[in-house]
């Protein structure tokens, strides 16, 4: 404790020993190891490169500026695919991820020993895996194009939507749940009268929320062959047309801001 | 008429919330239950109708024994009995008539629920218990956006939908006001009296349970201490469940009150309505 | 049934109740009702227009699930031991990117956090702290790794610079919200004891922010992982680059091998974070 005797007078410290040799062994060990893991990255850099970088950088922009404004009606079409694979993709997900989310959430669980943990295996992978591997990975399976990109986002999708939505189901309150039940209601009532209500605000953000980072994320589902602006932009950089690329950045940045814009106002609505 | 005999929970930590309770209640009686915090009233009260289920004793409804129920069967039987809940337990979100047609869920099969289309018969009844417990004119207000007495009036209306044959009322006053309490109190005395129902509320507020129930039962560490009618609330008997405290300070007595302390007293009455008022 | 559904006479009604007159139906989510159908249309156009635009090659995706078989087969029978040396030097890769660059992305993160709230900070400061993190925040991870590659590089260095100042966004964005929302009577009560700007920072923000900024901080290591498998794809080191040469060389069963290590360190980062999280509460 913070408070000891010593010398028959009161002494307070704002930490014990123990707690402060907890605590500096930690920071050292944080350093230790943020010092070995920037020797073992930096083993084969090139500095000369990072030391070249503001030249680089100033070259680069040079060429950025200005955006190439003739190119903005091509990008209208590969706008339309962008945000048809982050909609389509969020809206599939949110069909899978609904039931998987009550199969993960404690309450609502039928088995907490088998299914509960395969549900929550399910969501891991599925987080664990950004949705452009996930597209890299269709677009071998099932060829380029716009719909590997929808699937790639709803499958990426679905773990973030469960995982929020079963920690949501986990908080309500159960005096609700209770009431219902003693009516002599089924389970199945119960959910959809009790649980179904209250996890609704949760839901509705949850879900605009991931709308709106798939939109950001489907931007660049293109560089890997998935449909979408991204496509354009991997046919700028690999002719080097840095001025296209500002002109394509520009758009990603204003669809962005757009659906950033309606997710914050439905977030503040559904409170 | 509801039975409970030689009722027994214990849970797996060890503890002993209910030690072998037995007692009975006739149609149309009102018994309040009173008794220190943990004695096990809420416990009692949930096991009934197995919120909670006990693992010793019976409890028969007339003549049905609601602790050897299936599933199935229980929530058939829960229909015919109609629980209130301290913090009104309603759907936030839904609004006041959506929570009271969910007494008829036992009732009904899942799609009705689900699309909310209930029985004309259903609804009709609903709306003639949002009149009687006078808050007809919330009807499609979302629960949320009533206040605490409003609140616990669509509670009662809820339990009263599914056409219960028995009450089960949790402290029902806790979270109200003095004035509202004693309103909600005398709606539930009204209420038991015109359908003859038995009910059994658990109280900590001995005065109001004083003046409004028809029999005590006195629950000390999962035991029934006293049985008997409200008149015989000695300090004794007070002591026996809740232990030593100044008693007497805590009845009133009529017959010794002069004139100048029952001026004081309604003075203090009215204040307290005049605050409540405000809330 | 043995219950009676008759119900008794109710002696306090005084109003007019017509038995089978009124109906009842759950008033709806858009209360308007030319809203309420111009919205279900709109919806209804917007879901035809874009399924239809999809274009699915049937035939191709016919072809491709016997691809998709051997993928699965792969994930299932992963070969660990083939790649294992590629495996390795990109896991490493991955894994040292992470930590640097969630620990630079913290002690970066935190002053510019601490700039950008309103409550705290003079306004010019307050906007430029602001615009970096929006900057930070509308650019995706793949477009920071395409641009530092080209100006630092191949290697895990451009992954590493990538990851820091995506963090910025991140981190730094939380904590002003935090510190924003942060009870303004403690702050009163140390600013009224005559303590200075930092002595306030130190007692009346710390304690309050502290414990979520560390939660914030383990999730945004676990992030940081994740993106680390991923800006490989376009030269920032980590193990996504890995991944695409064992996918372009349809060695599935090594891919699956790199996919599962993922998912494993992702599910280990989760239980690490989960722990560290309870040890501050």
């Amino acid at each position: 404790m913070p408070i000891a005797s010593s010398a028959d007078k009161l002494v307070w410290r704002y930490r014990t020993p123990h707690q402060r040799f907890a605590l500096w062994a930690g920071w050292l060990a944080l350093i230790t190891l943020f010092v070995f893991c920037w020797q073992v990255m930096t083993k084969d850099t090139i500095w000369s490169f990072v030391w070249d970088a503001p030249q680089q950088a100033a070259d680069i922009g040079d060429r950025m500026i200005p955006p190439a404004f003739s190119y903005f009606p091509e990008l209208i079409e590969p706008l339309w695919d962008t945000i048809n694979i982050a909609t389509l993709g969020t809206l599939i997900a949110i069909v899978i991820a609904v039931p998987l989310a009550f199969l993960a959430a404690r309450n609502t669980t039928p088995s907490t020993r088998t299914v509960r943990p395969l549900a929550l295996l399910l969501i891991v992978a599925s987080r664990s895996i950004n949705s452009l591997i996930w597209g890299l990975l269709l677009v071998t399976i099932i060829g380029p194009g716009v719909f590997a990109g929808v699937i790639a986002i709803a499958l990426r999708s679905i773990g973030f939507i469960a995982k929020l939505l079963y920690e949501a189901i986990e908080e309500i309150d159960e005096s609700q749940v209770d009431a219902v039940t003693a009516t002599g209601a089924s389970s199945l009532q119960v959910l959809d009268q009790a649980i179904v209500p209250q996890v609704m605000p949760a839901f509705a953000g949850i879900s605009v929320f991931r709308w709106d980072i798939n939109i950001r994320e489907s931007t660049v589902l293109g560089l890997v062959g998935a449909g979408g602006l991204g496509l354009k932009l991997q046919a700028s950089l690999n002719t080097l047309a840095w001025n296209q690329v500002t002109a394509i950045l520009l758009v990603i940045f204003a669809a962005v801001a757009i659906s950033e814009w309606i997710s914050a106002r439905v977030r503040h609505a559904v409170i | 008429m509801l039975r409970i005999d030689n009722l027994r929970k214990r849970y797996r930590t060890g503890d002993e919330a209910l030690k072998g309770i037995s007692f009975a209640v006739p149609s149309g009686q009102i018994v309040g239950l009173i008794g220190p915090s943990g004695a096990g009233k809420s416990t009692l009260i949930r096991c009934v109708n197995r919120l909670v289920e006990p693992t010793g004793g019976q409890v028969f409804l007339d003549d049905l024994e609601l602790t050897a129920l299936s599933r199935s069967e229980l929530r058939k039987a829960r229909r015919r009995i109609g629980m209130i809940f301290q913090e009104f337990a309603l759907v936030e979100r839904l609004t006041v008539m959506e929570n009271v047609l969910s007494g008829r869920l036992g009732y009904v099969p899942f799609w009705r629920s689900f699309a909310r289309r209930y029985p004309p018969a259903d609804v009709d009844k609903a709306f003639a218990l949002l009149e009687r417990v006078g808050v007809l004119d919330q009807a499609d207000k979302r629960a949320d956006a009533l206040s605490g007495g409003q609140r616990q009036r669509v509670g009662v209306a809820r339990a009263l939908e599914q056409d219960p044959e028995l009450l089960l009322i949790d402290e029902p006053t806790a979270s109200l006001d003095p004035k509202t309490s004693r309103q909600i109190m005398r709606l539930i005395r009204e209420i038991c009296a015109e359908r003859n129902l038995p009910a059994i509320i658990n109280i900590h507020d001995v005065l109001l349970a004083q003046d409004f129930v028809d029999r005590i039962v006195g629950l000390r560490a999962g035991e029934v201490v006293f049985d008997g009618p409200p008149n015989a609330l000695s300090p004794e008997v007070l002591t026996r469940i809740y232990g030593e405290e100044d008693w007497a300070a805590l009845q009133r007595r009529p017959d010794r009150e002069t004139d100048e302390e029952r001026g004081a007293r309604e003075a203090v009455d009215g204040e307290l309505e005049r605050r409540a008022s405000f809330a | 049934m043995a219950n009676s559904n008759a119900a008794p006479a109710l002696p306090e009604t005084n109003k007019n109740v017509t038995a089978a007159a009124r109906a009842w139906r759950r008033p709806p989510l858009i209360r308007n009702r030319a809203l309420r159908w111009t919205c279900g249309a709109g919806v209804v156009v917007y879901l035809t227009l874009a399924i239809a635009s999809l274009q699915v090659n049937w035939v191709r995706i016919y072809q491709g699930l016997e691809r998709g078989w051997r993928f699965v087969q792969g994930f299932l029978l992963p070969d660990f031991v083939s790649r294992w040396s590629d495996i390795v030097i990109g896991m490493r890769e991955s894994l040292t990117m992470t930590v640097t660059s969630t620990v630079i992305g913290i002690l970066i993160s935190v002053p510019i956090g601490i700039g950008a709230a309103r409550n705290l900070a003079p306004r010019p400061v307050y906007l430029l702290c602001r615009g970096v993190i929006a900057l930070s925040r509308s650019l995706q991870e793949i477009i920071i790794a395409i641009l530092f590659v080209a100006m630092f590089g191949f290697g895990p260095f451009a992954g590493f610079l990538t990851l820091s100042f995506a963090t910025i966004g991140f981190l730094s964005k939380l904590l002003a919200e935090d510190i924003e929302d942060a009870d303004e009577s403690q702050a009163e009560a140390i600013r009224a004891t005559g303590a200075g700007w930092w002595q306030l920072i130190n007692y009346a923000i710390q304690p309050q922010v502290m414990p979520r900024l560390i939660g914030l901080s383990c999730y945004r290591l676990d992030i940081n992982f994740r993106e680390s498998a991923v800006i490989g794809i376009v030269g920032a080191g980590g193990i996504g680059a890995t991944l695409n040469t064992t996918m372009d060389r349809y060695e599935y069963d090594s891919a699956g091998a790199i996919l599962i290590l993922i998912i494993a360190v992702v599910m280990a980062a989760e239980y690490f974070s989960g722990y560290v999280r309870k040890w501050v509460q």
